[in-house]
């Protein structure tokens, strides 16, 4: 569990993060959304100590992060930046294995780690082991540097924009095998984003700043169906609300018994693909399969009763 | 033939014409001795025609060769069968010339011999640009060169020419001079080295360090060196005058040591300014991983800095090497002693042929030390940049 607790920057008189409170729980994600300016880059790299804090403190399982060396403590905690920052100079491995080879682990071990998470990333290991940075594709880069904050099985791992860089269609690509990955593992993600789409698609909490300030920090659909502000339905887009309410829900969770035309839906695949399917093909209900399986439909009825403020 | 069918290389046209026309001036000279004029002979009369000829036809077969524009290796042979036949020339002119004239005749290269060489020595590097040969095969072919020069002169065939005949008379000095260029050229250069490298990087640590120190060196650098090797005299002397104990270690105002501290000043700008451009290329989103994955400052340093700036400060280093080579011959002025030496003293006794003793070994040394370097550069490159 990480408690940031009235944790303030001031940057010539003025607060760049005003007395944040927040608490991420162990084995989520959290997204920081907010505008350039907002803070969230310095709150976020308060965590790790790149930033020192004005006043207040962050506290990782109960320990204050300002009792521990900032070096040492920075070994704890994983990090991956926009760009992806890899050693152009080192090949795959070793960049995977940066961290490990900081903490003295022996060098097989490393080896293993590295193979290891390289096929989490879907590269296959002799492929890309010695290869370097300048020879991968954009999104191989980056999936080399998510492994690299990942390979010392940190505490934590802070991510600042780390799909920024990449293109809309391996963007949605990075952001599935990051939520893939980080159910297989178990990590506790911190992660900063200027996209409401990706901090609600990636997001267990979301933490919306302005000004400095936390101004809410809820589920995605209490986001969605309560902003707190102007300035979060702002962020929100309220045209966009009933669609993104849709896309928080899965299949799985409001299939009902019975049968309907035309081709199936997978179960892991949300509303917003339901409703898109019916208007596209004119049905009003679509049948939902898993692993081949008819076990279901969803009708607009029920696709209508879930993209709004239930009375 | 392939010049018909890939159009002819251009360098290689002005390399023949101007090869022939170096063909119409003289050759070599013969002096009755050291002082006196001297008069020219044209190639062809250096020995007799069965001598000559071989060596003229594989010169103008060597500048033909340098024609055809898509045949590099045809170039590069062209190049090396010209100096083959400058060679052949040179080796028939200085036995041939010699014969008869008298006891105190010398003989020397003239103009023709050094444009010729000059302009097989441009072919050759021209061909070779082209090649693009990696940095093992450079080396392998300075070796070899270098290996070749080493026989020719080990087997005695120039040793009548008035250079050599020179060298002959002061074998034990030309070692002398040879050690003590040496000794000023690469022992400012580790000096500036272990003096730079550190100034550079707190430099680099610091931007107020940096803004006081780079403008201090960069004046330094604009002082003529004449000028600086004069400064050093008074400086030097005084503190040799009133510093207990300084001439016991040599300090004084002539001699090596002011010559070793002039080059020392002009190594550190290249040196420092280089080694603050290198640290600094490395990407920031490196530098700020390097952070956020808990890197200390030093090992920022070693493990990321360094290693992706060495091409950078390596390229500092051959700057200075090869600047410190040319100006130790300046050093001769104030008694610092090298190959400057010769070349003052034969400005003196206006004697061309000491004047060339001193200058041909600096010349070579320098070419010697710049291709080395920058083999060494290229090997440091990250080897990802290589294969692009």
């Amino acid at each position: 569990m990480i408690e940031i607790d009235r944790i303030t920057k001031i940057y010539n008189g003025v607060p760049a993060v005003d007395a944040v409170t927040m608490t991420v729980e162990s084995g989520t994600i959290t997204v920081i959304v907010g505008t350039s300016g907002s803070g969230k880059t310095t709150l976020l790299r308060m965590i790790n100590r790149l930033e020192e804090p004005t006043s207040g403190e962050v506290r990782i399982n109960g320990e204050s992060t300002l009792e521990i060396k900032p070096h040492l403590l920075r070994r704890r905690i994983g990090y991956a930046i926009q760009g992806h920052g890899l050693f152009p100079h080192h090949n795959v491995a070793r960049n995977i294995g940066a961290v490990p080879t900081l903490l003295n682990w022996p060098k097989d071990k490393i080896r293993a780690r590295v193979d290891e998470l390289l096929t989490l990333f879907s590269m296959e290991p002799a492929e890309f082991r010695d290869r370097f940075p300048a020879e991968l594709s954009g999104g191989q880069q980056q999936r080399v540097g998510v492994a690299r904050a990942l390979a010392s099985r940190p505490d934590l791992l802070l991510m600042d924009e780390p799909f920024g860089a990449l293109d809309p269609i391996i963007r949605a690509r990075a952001q599935d095998d990051l939520r893939r990955i980080q159910r297989a593992l178990g990590s506790t993600i911190v992660l900063v984003s200027h996209d409401m789409e990706e901090a609600i698609r990636l997001g267990d909490r979301v933490a919306v700043m302005d000004g400095g300030q936390l101004v809410q920090h809820g589920t995605p659909a209490d986001i969605i169906a309560n902003p707190a502000t102007p300035f979060v339905a702002d962020m929100v887009g309220d045209m966009e609300r009933p669609l993104r309410l849709l896309s928080l829900v899965p299949l799985a969770e409001v299939v009902e018994d019975g049968g309907a035309p035309g081709a199936a839906l997978p179960a892991d695949g949300s509303l917003r693909d339901a409703l898109s399917a019916c208007l596209w093909t004119g049905r009003t209900a679509v049948p939902v399969e898993r692993e081949g399986a008819l076990i279901g439909r969803v009708t607009l009825e029920t696709i209508r009763a879930r993209a709004g403020l239930r009375a | 033939m392939a010049g018909a069918r890939h159009g002819v290389s251009h360098p290689g046209v002005l390399f023949a014409v101007l090869g022939l026309a170096a063909l119409l001036v003289p050759f070599m000279t013969l002096a009755a001795n050291r002082i006196v004029a001297a008069e020219g002979v044209m190639a062809w009369s250096v020995a007799p025609a069965a001598l000559t000829i071989p060596g003229l036809v594989a010169l103008v077969l060597g500048l033909g060769l340098g024609l055809p524009a898509a045949r590099p290796r045809l170039r590069l042979l062209g190049a090396v069968l010209g100096l083959g036949g400058l060679l052949w020339l040179l080796v028939q002119g200085a036995s041939g010339l010699l014969d008869g004239a008298g006891d105190y005749a010398r003989v020397s290269p003239a103009l023709g011999v050094w444009c010729l060489l000059t302009i097989f020595m441009l072919s050759m590097t021209d061909a070779l640009v082209q090649l693009a040969p990696g940095p093992l095969a450079r080396g392998t072919l300075l070796a070899a060169v270098l290996a070749a020069l080493a026989v020719i002169l080990w087997s005695g065939a120039l040793a009548p020419l008035s250079v050599l005949q020179e060298y002959a008379s002061r074998k034990a000095a030309f070692a002398d001079a040879a050690l003590r260029h040496l000794a000023l050229a690469f022992g400012s250069l580790a000096t500036a080295a272990l003096i730079g490298f550190p100034v550079g990087i707190l430099c680099h640590r610091n931007r107020r360090l940096r803004g006081a120190i780079l403008p201090v060196l960069s004046f330094l650098q604009t002082i003529p060196s004449l000028a600086m090797f004069g400064l050093m005299i008074p400086i030097l002397g005084w503190i040799g005058d009133s510093v207990p104990g300084a001439q016991a270690f040599g300090i004084a105002g002539i001699g090596f040591a002011p010559a070793f501290l002039a080059l020392v000043l002009y190594s550190l700008l290249p040196v420092v300014a280089n080694t603050v451009a290198g640290l600094a290329a490395a990407p920031p989103a490196s530098i700020e991983a390097a952070r956020g994955m808990g890197m200390t400052s030093g090992q920022r340093l070693l493990r990321v800095e360094l290693p992706m700036g060495l091409p950078i400060l390596l390229t500092g280093l051959r700057i200075v090497l090869v600047q410190n080579i040319g100006l130790a011959v300046i050093a001769g002025l104030i008694g610092g002693g090298g190959f400057g030496t010769f070349v003052f003293q034969g400005l003196n006794q206006t004697a061309t042929d000491l004047i060339l003793l001193g200058a041909l070994p600096s010349v070579a040394l320098a070419l010697i030390s710049a291709i080395v370097m920058d083999i060494l550069v290229e090997l440091t490159r990250p080897q990802a940049a290589r294969a692009a």
